[in-house]
């Protein structure tokens, strides 16, 4: 992280200004004062750099007055710190001139006397620069006016703080309820768009999304908005101030800008690069340590200890490159920087000095000079580095729109038909069905299932199994055909109205981060402490929930540790208890569950579908066998439909299935 | 944090010396212009000579130039410094990872031993490079700046006596108060994306209950309860931030005021207090900024603390002083009474194991999760070292051997199979670097994998990312098992690698299996009854220990627990 400060120049004063250290949410933490932008992060690059960023600028339109009330504070802020110096340097005028005073003004002598004096003396110049000034006689230091002064100016810059404080507590309000109202949008979000979405993404790219992007426009919103607005009001204040005490050095000063923005550029551009491939080579690196010390078993098993250790090697030395010229080469932009900062310093103090020496200028105006160009080169450098953030807000908030852009699920319909009593009879007439255009996975498909017929849908793993599912509740739309439940078309009612007559338990058990009895209570709202307690013990896990020190209050922690695959399962079989609808849909355990647990749940799952119309995703040949119907997927589709002694008969895919699993393996096919 | 430093730093002890010489000269050169500021306002501004001036001003050109030129090279030992001390602490973590056994693995976790590998280092890293930077420049500038002060004018630096313990506590009140502040905005940021973790991973089963309403009120709580803080912590910064920056201008009028009197009073020059308010800036400007950066070395300290702890822990596993020398294993497994229990645990998970399997056999592992299979067979590769007894190979004791001897003559599929980013070629010849393409489409053939690599258009050139992402958890699992062909060691260990494949090719595999390993020592953990029921010998475990030894025929008969998995997976007939 570059983001180093102006140390090698301290400048002077700025207050309210950069917002700094403003909680950097994602990595907690300081940030240095300035907000300390670094180079370091690569700029992701936005697709619309222009559309996006306008649309990110849209985000604060309603906000226009606060935003305009920020400026006027930052106005009042920046305006009274600019005006700081010059008021000091009143001071100093006063202060020398009583100085001189005492120094020439013996009593009973007058000015003209005292300059005459000097030139006889050969001081030429300092005569010349007394004659500018009104020494008063008998003169001493007139700590009236100064203590006067002083007392505005101490007012004039506790007011520039007041503004400044007031300023950056708007901001924060103004920001922070920007970023809540994001991510509430996003939340929202999430809730409409239809599960092609999910299936499609990634899910560690859309959380990404809703945290890591947001927590970077929170921050450029907190911290840059304020940088660019106090920045670009302090660089004007300053060179309006030094216009107005003086042109030339004015004009020396104004060179600096284009020099210094130069000289960032340059080294930025350089740097960028070579930051690029720090990261490029980071993520090299950090994969293959990934790669290695995750299978570290297999590296060692398989002799390649010394291979990993070389690519190793190799990569660590690569980053070691490109980092140290990253950090090198942008490191020089301060130097570079303080070396212009500087020169400007070097120019003020020899340009100033002889014209206060001529008299042309006062020491007064110097003093306070000397403090503007101090203040100069900070903003300067403050603006250079804020392009760069821009940019990596811009690609956030570019993601963060496009996600809000998604089409959501087509709106339930408007006049929608109820279930009056759902017995759970199921009918599929002419279902067709396929997630890609091309692959067209369900065709025609007729099904009749009476209320409480079983129905196993059976396949190789990867088969998609869970396609069916997805059409009955209507993850999925259907492309053609009708679905209907009781004889109402599922297209007819409203998507909560359907799944609420379903039940559901899948393979891996969905618990949140919650007690026990909150994730059980999930089945049905409101349901109380015996209908919960009665679920649990359908669902034979109420013993278990007894045997922990908490009891029904465990709260199950981000990965459940607690508590095993197939307790997980229970506690999900109780949520559909509690749920208690009529129809069910079952995903059947594989493995990874220990025998007992395993009795448990077939038992559960067996009186769980006690008169109730069930789907269950099959393993288990007995639930197979016992089935009314069989539906036997294949790479997606639907192959062969009927009872096990009918497909049996067939000798098809299910018949080869079923025998690859008892007859004779090894014999048989060697 | 001292120690890693000391011991990582140690070798660019002359660097970092002349890297503090260079912020040194900068620090002085720093300090020093003002003073010929004053200089030029006292002898040449007061008195009106400009030949003054202008040799003052060259005088300060020199100096800004010499300052800049410093500063550059400073940063380049700084830099090379730093980013060398990230290079080599990251390959001595590394280094030290690949000598860990499972325990020491388990100890840390994989996860952390990647973090602490990456991140942590890099932690460390940014703030070494920022110390030789700011950290050192901060405090050499604050010092120097009192001497100049005092140097200037010793009375007026009262202020300071009364300012700086002011600010100091100012400062020290906002922290205390700002931190606990950081950690819980921390722990709601967590807390947000958990939720939305759930979210998206429940996505079906949230609607399926219908409980969107729900769901969006747990978000909109953490997001309510996140902005509150959020909104908190930045609120003390936009009070602090002006607060600082107004104490120090309040300090200025101060010293105008009573600089002004001393002036008045001929007892200071005028020019000197131009220069004592830059002192005064200055001053009050470092400590302000190393505050803010010496918060940040708490974090990279605990960074140095997991690194180091990484870098002390003593590896269980190592090679004997004097190996037993092998040549060629015939393959022979003996478990000679073994007990093994993770270190400080009061149970062993495996005890009384005693069995051996010989080339030809198919030995085979079953028993209900927890019952110690994948454990018993993670011992052979020596990934933990027994506690008791002994794990031998054609005799030897495996911890009298050499690591390398012993890993060569297994080959090992893992429960989840891992492939390495790379090729489908790279991967297979990841035992044997010398394989012929011919080798490598003979270990698919058997594995079943021949159909899917020959459909990929690279075919065995075709991409694997890290981890085999871009293949299906069968395909992996089939890939790992050619690896493992490829090799042609003399044991196989399968630990329980065939739970990703469907029957269908379970069974095909295991025959096509059975021609290719004729000659070698197969062990197959397995949860399928299915899958094992032919072997050679299948031993029960439950709770550590061997509950039947036998053919499935044979257990059928006499051994309870035997059945009671069977009966699980297979109804009554087909058992029978």
């Amino acid at each position: 992280m570059s983001g180093r400060d102006d140390s090698a120049t301290p400048s002077g004063t700025r207050p309210g200004e950069g917002g700094g250290g403003g909680g950097r949410q994602g990595g907690g933490g300081f940030r240095g004062p300035g907000g300390g932008h670094g180079l370091t992060a690569p700029a992701a690059k936005s697709k619309d750099f222009k559309g996006s960023g306008k649309r990110l600028l849209g985000l604060l339109r309603p906000h226009r007055f606060t935003i305009a009330f920020i400026i006027v504070l930052a106005i009042f802020s920046v305006g009274f710190s600019v005006a700081g110096p010059k008021i000091l340097g009143n001071a100093t005028n006063v202060l020398f001139q009583g100085v001189l005073s005492h120094q020439y003004m013996k009593p009973g002598v007058t000015q003209a006397q005292v300059e005459t004096q000097l030139r006889a003396g050969g001081q030429n110049q300092l005569a010349q620069m007394l004659s500018t000034m009104k020494l008063t006689p008998n003169g001493s230091v007139d700590f009236g006016v100064i203590g006067q002064l002083l007392l505005f100016l101490a007012a004039v810059y506790l007011l520039s703080a007041l503004f400044g404080w007031l300023q950056q507590y708007l901001t924060v309000g103004m920001s922070q309820g920007i970023v809540y109202r994001l991510r509430e949008q996003m939340d929202a979000k999430l809730t409409r768009l239809p599960l092609r979405y999910f299936d499609g993404h990634p899910r560690g790219d859309i959380l990404s999304r809703v945290t890591n992007d947001i927590d970077n426009i929170a921050n450029t919103l907190q911290q840059s908005l304020t940088q660019i607005i106090t920045s670009l009001l302090t660089v004007v204040g300053v060179l309006a101030m030094m216009f107005s005490i003086n042109w030339l050095l004015a004009t020396i000063s104004l060179l600096t800008v284009p020099l210094s923005i130069a000289v960032t550029i340059l080294i930025a551009k350089r740097s960028q690069k070579q930051f690029a491939l720090q990261w490029e080579r980071t993520g090299k690196l950090n994969g293959h340590i990934e790669e290695t010390h995750t299978g570290r078993n297999i590296v060692k098993v398989f002799g390649h200890e010394r291979q990993a250790a070389e690519t190793f090697d190799a990569e660590n030395n690569g980053l070691f490159d490109a980092a140290f010229s990253a950090q090198f080469i942008s490191g020089m932009i301060q130097p570079a920087l303080s070396i212009v900062g500087n020169l400007n310093y070097v120019a003020i103090a020899v340009i100033g000095g002889i014209r206060v020496a001529s008299g042309t200028l006062t020491l007064g105006d110097i003093q306070a000079f000397i403090q503007y160009s101090r203040q100069f080169s900070w903003p300067i450098m403050q603006l250079a580095s804020i392009a760069n953030v821009m940019q990596s807000a811009v690609a956030s908030a570019e993601r963060i729109f496009e996600l809000l852009d998604e089409t959501e699920e087509e709106p339930d319909t408007t006049t929608p038909q109820l279930v009056e009593r759902c017995t759970g009879s199921i009918r599929l007439e002419n279902v067709s069905f396929r997630y890609e255009p091309e692959t067209p996975l369900i065709a025609d498909l007729d099904l009749d299932v009476k209320p409480g017929q079983t129905i196993a849908i059976v396949g190789p793993t990867g088969a998609g199994k869970t396609t069916l599912v997805n059409l009955l509740l209507r993850f999925y739309e259907i492309d053609h055909g009708r679905i209907l439940i009781d004889g109402v078309d599922t297209h007819d009612m409203t998507r909560d109205a359907l799944r609420s007559l379903f039940g559901m338990v899948l393979q891996d058990a969905w618990l949140f981060g919650g007690t026990i009895r909150d994730n059980i209570a999930y089945g049905r709202e409101g349901a109380t402490e015996a209908e919960i307690v009665a679920a649990a013990e359908a669902a034979h896990v109420d013993h278990f929930v007894r045997t922990l020190a908490d009891g029904y209050d465990t709260v199950l922690d981000d990965d459940a540790t607690n508590v095993s695959a197939g307790e997980k399962q229970l506690l999900t079989i109780a949520r559909a208890f509690l749920a208690d609808p009529q129809i069910l849909i079952l995903d059947e355990a594989t493995s990874s569950v220990d025998t007992r647990t395993e009795v448990l749940i077939q038992k559960a799952m067996a009186k769980l579908m006690e008169n109730r119309t069930s789907f269950v995703i099959a393993h288990r040949l007995s639930t197979i066998r016992d089935a009314d119907t069989i539906l036997v997927m294949n790479h997606g589709r639907i192959i062969e439909q009927g009872t096990h002694e009918e497909l049996l008969a067939a000798e098809g895919f299910y018949f080869d299935l079923y025998n690859s699993q008892f007859v004779e393996a090894f014999d048989e096919a060697s | 944090m001292i120690r890693l430093l000391r011991k990582y730093l140690e070798p660019y002890t002359s660097q970092l010396v002349f890297v503090m010489v260079m912020l040194l000269v900068q620090a002085m050169a720093n300090l020093y212009l003002p003073a010929v500021n004053a200089e030029i306002i006292n002898n040449g501004v007061a008195k009106g000579d400009t030949g003054y001036i202008t040799r003052a001003g060259a005088m300060m050109l020199v100096v800004t130039v010499l300052m800049g030129v410093a500063a550059a090279v400073g940063v380049y030992w700084g830099s090379k410094a730093s980013m060398a001390f990230g290079r080599d602490v990251r390959a001595a973590i590394f280094r030290k990872v690949e000598t860990f056994s499972q325990t020491e693995v388990n100890l840390f976790g994989t996860p952390s031993l990647i973090t602490r590998n990456t991140n942590d280092v890099q932690q460390v890293q940014q703030v070494i490079m920022m110390a030789l930077n700011m950290m050192i420049l901060a405090p050499i500038m604050a010092i120097g700046g009192i001497i100049m002060a005092l140097r200037t004018d010793v009375p007026l630096s009262g202020i300071l006596v009364i300012v700086l313990p002011f600010m100091a506590g100012f400062i020290g009140l906002v922290v205390a108060k700002a931190m606990p502040l950081f950690r819980a905005v921390q722990i709601k940021v967590d807390r947000i994306n958990q939720v939305t973790r759930e979210t998206l991973s429940g996505v079906r089963v949230i609607r399926a209950f219908v409980r969107n309403e729900f769901e969006q009120r747990r978000f909109e709580q953490a997001n309510a309860d996140l902005t509150d803080t959020s909104i908190k912590v930045n609120r003390i910064f936009a009070f602090m931030i002006p607060s600082l920056f107004g104490i120090l201008n309040l300090t200025t009028v101060a010293v105008m005021w009573f600089g002004g009197l001393r002036i008045a009073s001929g007892a200071m020059p005028i020019g000197n207090l131009t220069a004592y308010l830059t002192y005064i800036a200055m001053i009050l400007m470092s400590v302000m900024m190393a505050t803010v950066m010496f918060a940040m070395v708490p974090r990279a300290a605990a960074s140095a603390d997991r690194i180091q702890a990484v870098l002390d822990a003593a590896p269980t596993v190592c090679d004997p002083a004097e190996p037993i020398a092998v040549r060629g294993t015939a393959g022979h497994v003996e478990f000679r009474d073994v007990e093994f229990r993770y270190p400080g645990a009061e149970d062993p998970v495996l005890h009384h194991i005693s069995f051996s399997a010989g080339p030809g056999e198919i030995t085979a592992l079953v028993g209900s999760t927890g019952s110690g299979k994948s454990t018993l067979v993670n011992l052979i590769p020596r990934f933990y070292d027994v506690s008791g007894g002994a794990v031998l190979i054609d005799g030897n004791d495996i911890r009298q051997m050499r690591q390398e001897d012993v890993w060569g003559s297994i080959g090992f599929i893992p429960q989840r199979a891992f492939l390495f980013s790379g090729t489908v070629a790279s991967n297979l010849r990841y035992g044997k670097d010398d394989a012929t393409d011919d080798d490598l489409w003979r270990a698919l053939e058997t594995a079943q994998a021949k159909t899917f690599v020959a459909e990929m258009p690279e075919k065995l050139e075709a991409p694997i990312t890290q981890g085999g992402t871009n293949v299906s958890g069968g395909q992996r699992q089939r890939l790992a098992i050619a690896r493992a062909l490829v090799k042609r060691p003399e044991i196989y260990v399968f630990d329980d690698s065939f739970s990703a494949l469907d029957f269908k090719t379970d069974s095909m595999l295991r025959a096509a299996l059975k021609k290719e390993t004729h000659n070698a020592t197969v062990l197959i953990v397995a949860q399928r009854v299915s899958t094992i029921m032919h072997a050679d010998r299948i031993i029960v475990m439950d709770r550590g220990t061997i509950a039947g030894t036998g053919t499935h025929e044979e257990l059928m008969e006499s051994s309870e627990t035997y059945r009671e998995i069977v009966y699980s997976q297979l109804s009554q007939e087909e058992v029978a």
